[in-house]
């Protein structure tokens, strides 16, 4: 069979719009619509659960038919809803790990991996399958059945099986949810290595903004069956214009605001927080005088002082008082009352040096990029 | 012991339980995996045999075996006599008789098999033949043995259809069943008892 030992071939880009309805009883119903083109390399597709990613990785594998639309990969269509294309989906030659993984568990580590080798003769497929266990580092689990075996390496068996047929595309849903942070940069390094000498478009199902910024050149943010954005990890998440994608990408707080005035000759405006006497100063927007905004902040973003600070080029200095204190994850959360409520993070190590209890006064420091304006989400 | 009626029963009762293998294979597949709304239907017409008194059914394919029917017609110009009272009219029904015995276990074998894993084969390139072979069949074969066992033993011990389509001739349609409700008529319970013995044991072994 040519076209399976043919590797070398450029895969292309991976282009895709569909549009896909789902009638349920009574509601609305969900429906997804995107359209977007994912070049070679690593293209994330991020949103939270039910946002549309593993409906539309199953259009693109031919395991659900879009409704209208067109899938190429390179020059290859795989699904034309107006020429009447429908590869069906062994045919397609596309790479999927499930989030459940899906190996065969009555067949071996090399059963598995051989599984889609089925058109190759013997020798080839034993040279074939032993490369693939090598580089990802399996081999001397061959014999075993994926009951026998860890997660981390279930999980490399799975990456193995798929891109042993070297596929045209590889469609990764949330290969690596279940991993420990170690086990999951590994596993990465490996994917990436594959990556770099075969080069098709890889789409990889997240909603982990760790994986986004870890993993991807590329992100496709996801919200109920549409793209909100797409971009580089920093345009999509650093500087979320929607409050979805702000949610999403851990911003803590959030704040409604009406802006007060525009200062062009600086490129800042200030804006009245809603429900205080507070006022920010934030990055020159578009927005006109008098209109309501509403922006982001990461906590993290956000120093604390327990003195009045001076002699500081951020502009946005807020008196208030230590409302309570969290530990979370590594960090410190800090809830604190400046006529609103605003959480700043601070290390274990800062909390003991400050010696910060809570009702004392305490400053906190926002530089003005580190606000960010949201447009509302548009529905 | 009545040999003749044992091994005319064996013979009946293999030749049944592989042609329902090969006959209820593609009905339980299509049973676990359509996604037809009336699908229902079917399932209940292969259930039927389950709740219909035997001598009911054995009625019904006596007649439609018979050379009044298309069917029995059909039969008798290809073979040159009818199906009833015949070791074919027997095979007959005791196909139709078993084969909720056998449907149903393999429907429920195949059901089980997670249906992301017959995506995975699918996506790896297999077609639907190869997957159910490969994959379906591997991964639900107590449900298969299940369905082989109890049509073999349903087989075996099945009286009131045999009576009524087979009738009671020796070495064509004298099933063990039979040989024991005649020897018991014709009060030779000692015989009676050997043969019901013989079964009992064999029940035993089965399961």
């Amino acid at each position: 069979m040519t076209t399976m030992t043919s590797s070398a071939a450029p895969a292309g880009n991976l282009s895709v719009r569909v549009q896909k309805r789902f009638a349920t009883r009574g509601a609305a119903g969900f429906s997804l619509a995107a359209d977007f083109e994912a070049p070679p390399g690593i293209t994330i597709l991020f949103g939270p659960s039910g946002a549309g990613k593993t409906t539309l990785l199953e259009c693109i594998a031919g395991l659900l038919r879009p409704d209208a639309g067109r899938i190429t990969a390179g020059e290859r269509p795989l699904f034309d809803a107006k020429q009447k294309i429908d590869v069906p989906v062994p045919r397609r030659r596309v790479g999927y790990v499930f989030q459940t993984l899906a190996l065969f568990p009555h067949l071996s580590v090399a059963q598995n991996v051989t599984y889609g080798l089925s058109r190759l003769d013997a020798g080839p497929r034993r040279e074939r399958v032993g490369a693939i266990l090598e580089s990802f580092h399996i081999a001397h689990l061959a014999g075993r059945k994926p009951e026998e075996i860890s997660g981390g390496e279930r999980q490399r068996v799975a990456l193995a099986r798929a891109l042993v047929t070297d596929p045209c595309v590889l469609l990764l849903d949330e290969p690596l949810a279940a991993l420990d942070p170690l086990t999951k940069s590994r596993l990465i390094g490996d994917l990436r290595v594959w990556n770099l000498a075969h080069g098709i478009p890889v789409l990889y199902v997240t909603h982990s903004r760790e994986e986004v910024f870890a993993l991807g050149e590329r992100v496709i943010a996801l919200e109920q069956g549409k793209i909100l954005a797409q971009g580089t990890p920093r345009q999509v998440l650093q500087a979320p214009r929607q409050e979805l994608l702000a949610q999403l990408a851990g911003f803590e707080n959030i704040l409604d605001a009406v802006v007060t005035a525009a200062h062009e000759d600086s490129g800042t405006m200030t804006c009245r927080l809603a429900g205080s006497a507070v006022d920010l100063e934030v990055p020159l927007s578009s927005v006109a005088s008098g209109s309501p905004v509403r922006m982001a902040v990461r906590a993290g973003d956000i120093l604390l002082a327990t003195e009045p600070p001076r002699a500081l080029s951020a502009r946005n200095i807020l008196p208030g008082t230590l409302l309570s204190l969290a530990q979370k994850d590594f960090a410190v959360i800090a809830s604190v009352d400046c006529g609103v409520r605003l959480e700043a993070q601070l290390t274990p190590g800062a909390l003991r040096q400050l010696g910060l209890h809570v009702g004392q006064p305490v400053w906190l420091i926002v530089k003005t990029y580190s606000c960010h304006l949201l447009e509302p989400s548009t529905d | 012991m009545n040999w003749q009626a044992i091994a005319l029963s064996a013979r009946l009762a293999l030749l049944v339980c592989a042609l329902l293998l090969v006959l209820a294979m593609p009905i339980a597949y299509w049973i676990a995996r359509s996604p037809w709304r009336w699908k229902f239907l079917v399932e209940s017409v292969v259930a039927l045999p389950l709740v219909l008194p035997p001598t009911v059914l054995g009625f019904y394919v006596l007649v439609a075996l018979g050379l009044r029917s298309p069917l029995g017609r059909l039969y008798q110009s290809w073979s040159g006599h009818g199906l009833a009272f015949t070791f074919e009219g027997l095979v007959v029904a005791s196909v139709l008789y078993s084969l909720p015995f056998a449907v149903q276990p393999m429907a429920a074998g195949f059901g089980q098999v997670d249906p992301r894993l017959l995506d995975a084969s699918s996506i790896l390139g297999a077609s639907r033949l190869r997957t159910f072979f490969r994959v379906i069949l591997p991964l639900s074969l107590p449900g298969v043995i299940t369905a082989a066992v109890l049509s073999f033993a349903h087989t075996l011990g099945e009286f009131g259809v045999v009576l009524m389509v087979g009738g009671n001739i020796p070495g064509v349609t004298r099933t063990i069943s039979i040989a024991i409700y005649d020897d018991v008529q014709a009060f030779s319970y000692a015989s009676a008892n050997r043969t019901a013995l013989a079964l009992l044991l064999f029940s035993f072994l089965v399961l």
